[in-house]
């Protein structure tokens, strides 16, 4: 299913150059060796803006090689601005194979969703993080957060979800949530949904996360124990759709709302799109009788 | 205070503590022991290196020389800046309070009442949210503050409520030692009052250790069992808290004492 391309001259394989890359695998060797931790790195300037990936194109240039073959999701789909234009980044400066089909990828890169289909053992997860700290929010100090990162001193994580049930009567936060990694380092997720949380627990798949802003790698390796917090009171859960998917008929997927028209009719869909396609591909549907909506409108209310 | 504890030892030693900023004096050559259930008061006017000395005692500045030694619930003596950072941390939210002048300090304003009482708990491991919250309401109701206020922000607190609930969110672990920075700083009279009548109670009721820097003396003979009076970093007095505000012996001490102004 992959296209194959021809890089472009002028350009070093995948854009950094080669002491760049040397830089940021140490820096991933280094978080690969204590899960969870933020290890600082070079952060270099990348053609697009902050905010847009720049942490996780950093990663996927420093680890990709010619045999590789690149998917790049942005909340699940293939298709949006974001994902396209990264995806044609690599073919350009790398003249990477790219694919849309999570079981075809070798290194996936991500923005806000993991994937669907279960992820195998030589298969690589790069996220696109934009706040790396999760305790930035409670202690907006950085000496000191390290330092209670240091010390294993995480009591204000849950100071944080104390507030959510004091406030809306279960755990509000539904992106982002907090985890334990290896049971030592709390760390964030980036903005994932809670939904996908369970699937980062002993996943056969190596994790990579990296935030190009704020200049900070950190790593899941494979088969690593991933908690998210809770109370013993109030237990983590996800969240769960009264709906099926429209087009698929799927589930167990995590869905997004779409609205069709100015009369308020919308439907639920799949936010991965290859998992959408797969499963219709395989005969499966769902409710959605309609006109197919065109796939790009979907995916930009995602 | 647990039983085993031998009242006749002291909670905390001090002794040859100096601070130099550079070249300036912070505080110097301070020693003193303080024992389980005792109220120490430091006086004196700005600048004469009460907070500095209370710093030190409360592990947030190393001192130049000397060493000040807590005694643990079992008995054994710890030099607090000898021990490794996270012990020292870990006993800073268990064993200790620290009462701030202004509660910004001492607070999270962010996050609700109840929260903040429950901080320390969630960072000594309490992961139950119904028992957390039955804690903090028994601490609202212990420092007078209306249960319904529990999910409100401290922001939207007066003064001396704020004030109380920093007190509550301290005591929530049972600690031993209590340092206190002008806790009636900005506060008027009557709520001053009551404050000064709550804080009677709790130490009396708990049996807890103080060490309050105040410049008020009314405040510091009200609560204060012992005191020592500061000037230009140097203890320059120390007794009885009677003793010392009605028979002062060192010439600052009479000078102080005399400046006061009565309604």
């Amino acid at each position: 299913m992959s296209e194959q391309h021809e890089a472009m001259e002028g350009y070093n394989f995948a854009y950094l150059d080669e002491q760049t890359k040397r830089m940021i695998r140490r820096a991933i060797l280094k978080a690969v060796a204590i899960p969870g931790y933020q290890v600082p790195f070079g952060g270099r300037e990348m053609p697009l803006p902050y905010g847009w990936g720049t942490g996780g194109i950093q990663i996927t240039a420093a680890v990709i090689g010619h045999d590789d073959v690149l998917k790049v999701i942005d909340q699940g789909a293939d298709d949006t601005t974001n994902a396209v234009n990264i995806r044609r980044f690599f073919s350009r400066t790398a003249g990477m194979a790219t694919t849309t089909k999570t079981v075809a990828a070798s290194i996936i890169q991500t923005r806000h969703r993991i994937p669907e289909q279960p992820l195998r053992e030589d298969q690589v997860l790069v996220y696109q993080v934009p706040i790396p700290e999760p305790l930035r929010f409670m202690e907006p100090r950085e000496v000191e957060t390290r330092k209670m990162h240091a010390l294993r001193e995480y009591g204000v994580m849950h100071v944080k979800l104390y507030e959510d049930i004091a406030r809306f009567g279960h755990i509000a936060t539904t992106y982002s949530y907090p985890v334990l990694v290896n049971d030592r380092y709390v760390m964030s997720p980036s903005p994932i949904p809670k939904f996908d949380n369970p699937k980062m627990d002993m996943m056969p798949a190596l994790q990579l996360f990296g935030a190009g802003r704020e200049k900070r790698i950190y790593a899941i390796p494979p088969y690593t124990k991933v908690k998210s917090l809770d109370f013993d009171d109030y237990p983590f859960e996800v969240q769960q759709w009264e709906e099926n998917c429209a087009l698929c008929g799927a589930d167990n997927s995590y869905l997004d709302e779409v609205v069709l028209d100015d009369e308020g009719n919308r439907m639920f869909v799949c936010s991965d799109s290859d998992y959408c396609e797969e499963r219709r591909a395989l005969g499966e549907h769902g409710g959605f009788t309609g006109e197919q909506p065109d796939l790009e409108e979907q995916n930009h209310v995602a | 205070m647990s039983p085993e504890l031998d009242q006749s030892q002291p909670l905390l030693t001090v002794n040859g503590l100096s601070h130099y900023y550079g070249s300036q004096l912070g505080c110097s050559n301070v020693g003193f022991d303080l024992y389980p259930g005792e109220v120490l008061g430091i006086v004196g006017e700005s600048g004469s290196g009460k907070s500095t000395l209370l710093k030190c005692l409360s592990a947030v500045l190393p001192p130049s020389e000397g060493e000040v030694i807590y005694r643990d619930r079992t008995g054994l003596p710890h030099d607090i800046y000898q021990i490794s950072e996270s012990a020292r941390r870990m006993l800073r939210r268990t064993d200790w309070g620290v009462v701030e002048q202004n509660p910004r300090d001492g607070l999270r304003l962010g996050v609700s009442a109840g929260a903040n009482i429950g901080e320390r708990m969630m960072a000594v491991g309490a992961r139950h949210y119904g028992g957390i919250r039955s804690e903090a309401e028994s601490w609202l109701d212990k420092v007078e503050i209306d249960l319904g206020r529990i999910d409100d922000l401290p922001t939207t607190f007066s003064g001396g409520m704020q004030q109380r609930l920093q007190i509550a969110r301290n005591l929530v672990t049972r600690p031993r030692l209590i340092f206190m920075d002008e806790p009636t700083g900005g506060l008027d009279v009557s709520v001053q009052a009551r404050l000064l009548d709550l804080l009677r109670g709790l130490v009396a009721e708990l049996g807890l250790s103080v060490i309050i820097v105040t410049h008020d003396l009314a405040v510091a003979r009200l609560l204060s069992h012992r005191l020592m009076v500061m000037q230009r970093g140097q203890v320059v007095e120390s007794g009885l808290t009677d003793q010392v505000l009605d028979d002062p012996q060192h010439p600052y001490t009479q000078l102080l004492v005399s400046s006061v102004l009565l309604p």
